[in-house]
């Protein structure tokens, strides 16, 4: 019993659903297990105890996820709770409604439990862009656990939580699932809801899981998965029960391996992990096709654009005039406005803001903007044609492991590269998962590597079985942090 | 204007729709209610919340389109209109911006529509205002400015807005006059809007510049806020064209600016001058997918009404009324309505036309009903109509009856028979009463037969007088006069 955070939700449940535990005592199990943990992981921004005890009394275990806790981004909206995105410019603002993702996992029977850290509006890729402080990698405190959804990541892969919401606009949910050793899944575009998900790129942004297993995040996509009327991007298309295929193998099943993926930049254990993982796969069955994805390069460029023009808007309504943070005695109205978002945004945010800004200006929309858009469409195109002959992509999630905090804190570059392999999929607005697939050293420590498999739109029960085959055959995901932990 | 001038003005006018709920969420359209009770995440731009098209709103607007005879754009898209204001929940404004649902069209300027003294002096009759565009987008909330605070009421904000662009193609403060009345006749004619300037349900701003005609270019393009109604639009253009001839005679020379008038005053004040135009940032909204107005345009079709001017040639064709009584009718949507019930299959339409307009409006002016509320059906009008024709009873009689149907609700034969109105025409009848008086009156006769025709009212008189004023007098006329001969 005192070990019952170290289950998945698979495992959760069925003590859940046999009365071996209450939902209650899985609550109080959890909240000790983060207060051992979490001082030196700080991937929960805040925690409302009280309530989650409340809702646990209530819960339904005979529910698909009756009973299980599940931490949340703090950036999905959840009824009466703070929604900081990371900012202090949403000090004090409470969330008066439930995302739908958030209302569909109540529906089946969840438990809405704590708010993680996360890059400020989920910008940044090692979370050190949080107004609150930095995340830390469980497995070597000295690194990052990636970004933006770097506290969903470090939290489930520290037994800290059964599973976790995180959002993906370029790559926030895979990149660290990857850094921190668990199973990251970004669904296709339009799958599921973004209605009361605080919009960074809004034809980019994806909510999805964070697990401990394959098995787990086809749980959580069956409860949060499907069309909604509050979302008009969202997909009208028939949800099928994702764990119905997960145990069908990739006998036959053909998986392309893009050639612009292994290029320099390359961290050699990451390749080689990656490819012992393709090897893995050509050994269960699947036939392996090197695939070519030519725009590849114009992915992180292309991105740059699109994504921060559509978040140059989508943070304007943040101004201090019906909550958040407001600049004290401003002079007047433009004084308001000014130092209300000086005061408020932090580095990245305004950079981004400001690059958006310039790319939507008159006189450089159509070299930019435009532009971007066309470039989208030929790396739609890409994928498009390489998914007429493979049902799958593999690739690494990352182009290296865990980098140290404050190593590239200073460089947007290189930090923007971080999500050089996945982004592209957020463009095509695919699915894609990262899963464990072996570690690298590195001082002494051992750091989580991810293989990312790519799906092409509505293929998300593919790309679970692929995932699937490859974790019921191997066991990285069983692996826990030595560092934080101390259990394994 | 002095003639050797000559004015370019050019509206926008931003129209409310009547929809239910508002142009992205579900919370209603609602004028005078409790402030910021119509609101919910979306229309107060939270965090998180999405925008959801209201299908009805690009409809009303695509019939506003089809109605001005506008090309509907097959595919019609969103975008975000980039400013900050504290009235702008997101700080964006979701608009139409390279593809708006309606292009080109028009607007008649009929004589009715002109104000009522620049009715006879119409300088260019059958004026047709050319359109550039309609588009739709969300209106802002309202900004309530008290001593040492700004109130927000956010109610308004959402609310689906419809802007009608128009080419400079007016010359006259008279013309823009009938330039609105037209519109907004049709807009109500369409159901698309109540359009009261009042309730700010229809708000209009104004570019005018002057120009000498001899000068190919147009002179610098002055706009007008705050106008509130629409003689204001008129008596502000009127002020604003001499203020800018008057300038150019004095040898100033006029520069880009927004001005508001003060209808109090009667004048135009200088609010800014031009800065370097804004930048809205304009792009497409990622929140919303295109809309094809195909997928509802055949609904839209089934929906369109007869517009007030198809209506008035049709019903001077119909009905053989003349242009201003078809004008006066088309004007009033239910009053034509009723019209057109009663006249239909009347031998008298065009009395028909007079009892509706005179008898019928007074009567339901005076009791404060509207036509929908007539206690007069209008086959009974139209029986009325046929009973004065046929001579039954006679129009004074008539007059009558009317009052009694209004007051009643009773149809007029039964009125007519129970206070015995109905006139004699039994021919024997009439001829008994005529020889009657023919005996009794010799001296009259043979006046008559001796060329003094005046005296056969004398003898008409006394027939009727025998009758009690039953008789039909145009019948004991006819009598008399054959009896006579």
């Amino acid at each position: 019993m005192d070990q019952i955070f170290t289950l998945d939700v698979h495992g959760l449940r069925s003590k859940l659903a046999a009365h071996e535990v209450s939902p209650v005592e899985v609550v109080r199990a959890l909240a000790r297990r983060i207060e051992a943990v979490d001082p030196a992981v700080r991937g929960y921004l805040s925690i409302d105890l009280e309530r989650a005890i409340g809702e646990a009394e209530a819960a339904d275990v005979t529910k698909p996820l009756g009973g299980v806790p599940i931490a949340i981004k703090d950036v999905i909206s959840v009824r009466g709770a703070p929604c900081t995105c990371g900012s202090r410019i949403l000090a004090g603002y409470r969330a008066p409604y439930d995302a739908t993702v958030i209302a569909r996992l109540r529906a089946a029977g969840a438990i809405p439990f704590g708010r993680t850290n996360m890059d400020e509006f989920a910008m940044g890729s090692s979370t050190e862009n949080s107004a609150f402080g930095p995340t830390h990698n469980p497995y070597d405190p000295a690194r990052t656990p990636g970004g933006s959804s770097g506290g969903s990541a470090a939290v489930v892969a520290a037994d800290e939580a059964f599973a976790a919401l995180g959002s993906d606009t370029g790559g926030s949910i895979r990149q660290p699932a990857a850094f921190c050793g668990c199973v990251g899944f970004k669904p296709t575009y339009g799958r599921v809801s973004r209605y009361g998900l605080v919009a960074f790129a809004s034809s980019l942004d994806q909510i999805g899981p964070f697990t401990k297993t394959v098995r787990d995040a086809a749980l959580l996509l069956n409860a949060i998965a499907g069309v909604d009327p509050c979302d008009s991007t969202s997909l009208d298309e028939p949800v099928p029960d994702f764990t119905t295929n997960l145990d069908r193998g990739v006998k036959g099943v053909r998986l392309g391996l893009p050639r612009e993926y292994f290029v320099s930049g390359l961290d050699p254990q990451v390749e080689r992990a990656v490819r012992q993982a393709v090897e893995h796969y050509a050994k269960l069955g699947a036939e392996i096709v090197e695939v070519s994805l030519p725009h590849t390069e114009y992915a992180l460029s292309t991105y740059y654009i699109i994504a921060p023009a559509e978040a140059s808007a989508n943070l304007a309504r943040f101004d201090g005039v019906r909550y958040g943070y407001r600049a004290e005695q401003p002079g007047d109205l433009l004084e308001h406005y000014g130092r209300t978002r000086e005061e408020g945004f932090g580095a990245e945010v305004k950079r981004r803001i400001i690059l958006g800004t310039y790319a939507l200006s008159s006189g450089y929309y159509d070299a930019y903007y435009l532009k971007a858009q066309k470039a989208r469409t030929l790396i739609r195109d890409d994928f498009s044609r390489a998914f007429r002959r493979v049902d799958a992509i593999v690739c690494p999630t990352s182009p290296t492991p865990a980098f140290k905090l404050g190593e590239r804190a200073n460089d947007p570059l290189s930090m923007y590269l971080a999500d050089v392999f996945t982004l592209a999929a957020n463009m095509a607005g695919i699915c894609g998962v990262s899963i464990p697939c072996g570690f690298a050293e590195a001082e002494g420590k051992l750091l989580p590597i991810g293989l990312q498999i790519l799906g092409n739109s509505l293929e998300e029960g593919r790309v679970l079985q692929v995932a699937n085959a490859y974790e019921q055959t191997t066991d990285w995901h069983k692996r826990r942090p030595q560092s934080v932990t101390g259990n394994a | 204007m002095k003639s050797d001038y000559t004015a370019t003005i050019g509206l926008e006018v931003h129209v409310q729709l009547k929809t239910k709920s508002k142009m992205f969420c579900g919370c209603a359209v609602a004028y005078g209610a409790e402030p910021n009770v119509h609101t919910c995440p979306t229309c107060l731009g939270l965090p998180g919340a999405l925008p959801v098209m209201n299908l009805e709103a690009l409809k009303l607007t695509a019939l506003t389109g089809l109605m001005l005879k506008c090309q509907i754009a097959p595919v019609c898209k969103f975008d975000r209109k980039n400013y900050y204001y504290p009235d702008m929940p997101k700080n964006y404004q979701i608009s139409q911006y390279d593809l708006p649902i309606c292009e080109r069209g028009e607007v008649p300027l009929y004589d009715l529509a002109y104000p009522k003294d620049a009715q006879k002096s119409i300088a260019n009759p059958g004026k047709r205002v050319r359109l550039i565009r309609i588009h739709l987008e969300e209106d802002v909330a309202k900004s309530f400015h008290f001593e040492s605070s700004t109130g927000i009421d956010f109610n308004r904000a959402g609310t689906p807005l419809m802007e009608i662009v128009s080419q400079p193609d007016i010359e006259l403060p008279e013309e823009a006059f009938a330039y609105l009345t037209s519109l907004k006749q049709a807009l109500i004619y369409g159901g698309v809007s109540d359009a009261d300037m009042e309730k700010g349900q229809l708000r209009c701003d104004v570019n005018v510049s002057v120009r000498k005609r001899t000068d190919a270019a147009y002179g610098a393009k002055i706009e007008l806020k705050n106008l509130n109604s629409i003689s204001g639009v008129r008596r502000a253009l009127a002020f604003e064209i001499n203020r800018q001839i008057e300038a150019l005679e004095r040898g100033e020379t006029l520069r880009q600016e927004t001005r508001r008038w003060d209808d109090d005053l009667g004048e135009t004040t200088l609010m800014r001058t031009k800065e370097s135009a804004h930048d809205y940032r304009y792009f497409p909204d990622p929140d919303l997918l295109p809309v094809r107005t195909e997928v509802f345009l055949d609904e839209v079709r089934s929906r369109l009404p007869e517009t007030p001017w198809e209506k008035r040639e049709r019903l001077e064709k119909d009905y053989g009324l003349s242009a201003y009584d078809a004008g006066v009718l088309a004007d009033d949507r239910p009053l034509s309505a009723y019209f057109e019930a009663a006249a239909r299959g009347s031998a008298r339409p065009k009395s028909v036309a007079n009892y509706v307009m005179n008898d019928l409006l007074s009567a339901l002016g005076a009791a404060g009903q509207t036509v929908e509320e007539c206690p007069v059906r209008p086959e009974d009008l139209k029986a009325l109509v046929t009973l004065v024709d046929e001579g039954r009873i006679n129009s004074k009689q008539g007059k009558d009856v009317f009052s009694e149907m209004f007051s009643t609700g009773v149809d007029p034969q039964t009125i007519v028979r129970r206070k015995g109105l109905q006139q004699e025409s039994d021919l024997g009848a009439i001829e008994a009463l005529c020889r009657e008086v023919i005996a009794a009156n010799p001296k009259v006769v043979e006046d008559y037969r001796g060329g003094k025709s005046v005296s056969i009212n004398f003898l008409k008189g006394q027939v009727m007088k025998l009758s009690k004023g039953k008789a039909n007098p145009a019948l004991v006329g006819e009598t008399l006069q054959r009896l006579l001969s």
